[in-house]
């Protein structure tokens, strides 16, 4: 089973107490934007068989909305962090590149090996 | 190829059975190819198949990574059906069952087509309502199904609990025409047959990269070697992602789990498929008297082919209240299969970005049972550039808003 450590409220959740949120670090585009951005923004996702990022909410806790970095293929959780960031603080990639070396990062939201 | 029949096998009867041929030859990669297919599952074996039968394009390469039909194809509840409530998808569900029908026939190899019937339980007020719109639209499609009252579910099905406490049976959609069929059997039989027409199906055979030149396709890097096509066709499911990646282009799928079991063997005790989408499980006895359990799909990415075991407990859990008989049942093995979920639910037959590149994927949950019209389709579409089973299913139906929205006609996963 998943179990993540939610940074709200610091505890070690069980998959059960979570509700996944999908992709983090869209960027959203709404009025004014170009009709490729905005398809990409409603329906393309990232799907790594490997780094992934996403958004999780620690729905039977304490309900707030956390980031977790995992690994897809593994099931490996790297770190979790908070929400209110616009990419992967420097912690959790360390963590990262210190298991996957030839890991990169892509502005897009996407992780590549 | 020796035919397979009757009289064949009283043949290698009378002689120890030493005349049976291997089913497929194990060839090595020629340098080129009309076609690549990636992907010998049973919507890529079908491709391949009808893109030999039906169009005389012969020179085709089916490559896997792993074993023939050792993905999805082998991990379904292997239901078949076609009360989809969309048009463009009760025609292509609905030519698939169809050719289910006279499979065995065709092939020459026996996919033990069983069309016992499917029952799809309305257990909410809501599921009553869609079911019965279900039903009308399929009337108007030209697909057999019928809503029943819980007094004819009771009669089809006895072993049933019409009165759980929590989930009630308070009628059902019943396609009569609907059933299973032996999975393995059906990558088997479509692989002997593109074998015998002369046709390369490369195991072990893990596909690298793509190579492009101008914007078109010109082959694939394996692990066995440079492969040459002027036409590729990917249909790999749950790793459509990653293919997409080695194309150049992005996807609207995102990769979960989905988690089936089976019981230990008993007598025979119910010979219809059930589905009961509001808890997530379909049930259904295999010929050896196993019970085949599916259950829900995990929500959030996932390659690892294992999903969650919460899963497993809230289908046995509901499973059990409404077969109260299974409740002392042991179960002997579990497994999940990596299913493509599309924004819609719907699949994906399209051309992309890359010409020449075609893909076929998004079936998500419910794949085994479009595997004879996806090929049809898709072999038509990559021979002809068109073909009207998959013209509602392009890529890019969700840039034009031309959704085929089954997860909300369904309600649930399918």
């Amino acid at each position: 089973m998943l179990t993540l450590h939610c940074p709200c409220c610091g505890i070690q959740a069980d998959e059960t107490e979570l509700a996944p949120g999908g992709q983090a670090h869209l960027t959203r585009h709404g009025p004014g934007s170009s009709d490729e951005d905005f398809h990409d923004y409603l329906f393309t996702r990232a799907n790594p068989r490997g780094v992934h990022f996403e958004r999780w909410r620690h729905a039977a806790g304490c309900g707030k909305w956390f980031h977790a970095a995992r690994d897809t293929q593994t099931l490996e959780v790297f770190g979790t962090y908070a929400a209110q960031t616009l990419a992967p603080p420097q912690h959790i990639r360390d963590a990262i590149t210190e298991r996957r070396p030839d890991w990169t990062w892509h502005a897009s939201g996407r992780a590549t090996e | 190829m020796k035919r397979y029949s009757a009289f064949a096998v009283a043949r290698e009867a009378a002689r120890y059975h030493l005349g049976w041929e291997r089913a497929w030859a194990a060839p090595e990669p020629k340098a080129q190819y009309d076609v690549v297919i990636v992907g010998a599952g049973g919507h890529g074996l079908a491709t391949a198949y009808y893109l030999g039968k039906n169009f005389g394009i012969t020179n085709v390469a089916v490559i896997e990574k792993g074993w023939l039909g050792g993905g999805n194809t082998g991990r379904n509840t292997t239901i078949i059906r076609s009360n989809y409530l969309q048009d463009a998808s009760a025609a292509i569900y609905e030519k698939s069952r169809g050719l289910y029908e006279t499979l065995s026939q065709d092939l020459n190899y026996n996919v033990m087509f069983s069309p016992r019937g499917v029952m799809m339980l309305a257990q909410t007020q809501h599921e009553i309502r869609g079911y019965q719109r279900t039903a009308q639209a399929n009337a108007l499609q030209g697909v057999t199904t019928e809503w029943i009252a819980p007094a004819r579910v009771k009669e089809l099905l006895p072993i049933i609990n019409l009165d759980g406490p929590r989930y009630p049976v308070l009628g059902a959609l019943w396609q009569a025409r609907g059933g299973t069929a032996r999975h393995d059997a059906v990558a088997w039989g479509y692989a002997r047959a593109c074998s015998a027409m002369g046709m390369d199906i490369l195991q072990k055979c893990e596909v690298t990269g793509i190579r492009q030149q101008g914007g078109q396709v010109t082959g694939v890097e394996t692990t066995r070697g440079e492969i040459g096509c002027t036409r590729l066709g990917i249909v790999v499911a749950g790793h459509s992602g990653v293919l997409a990646e080695m194309a150049g282009f992005r996807l609207p799928v995102e990769s979960v789990a989905l988690q089936a079991l089976v019981s230990e063997p008993i007598k025979p005790c119910m010979d219809v498929v059930v589905m009961a989408n509001t808890v997530h499980g379909y049930m259904s006895q295999s010929d050896k008297g196993e019970m085949v359990i599916g259950g829900g799909a995990d929500g959030f990415n996932n390659y690892t082919q294992r999903g969650s075991f919460h899963h497993i407990e809230e289908t046995v859990r509901a499973l059990v209240e409404t077969f109260p008989m299974i409740s002392r049942l042991k179960m002997l093995r579990q497994w999940g299969g990596i299913v493509d979920m599309t924004g819609d639910r719907s699949p994906i037959l399209s051309k992309t970005p890359l010409a020449g590149c075609f893909i076929n994927c998004g079936w998500g949950t419910g794949g085994f049972k479009a595997i004879p019209g996806s090929g049809w389709g898709f072999a038509e579409l990559m021979a002809k550039g068109h073909s009207p089973l998959t013209e509602a299913f392009t890529l890019d139906r969700f840039r034009e808003g031309r959704f085929i929205d089954e997860s909300v006609a369904a309600g649930v996963a399918h």
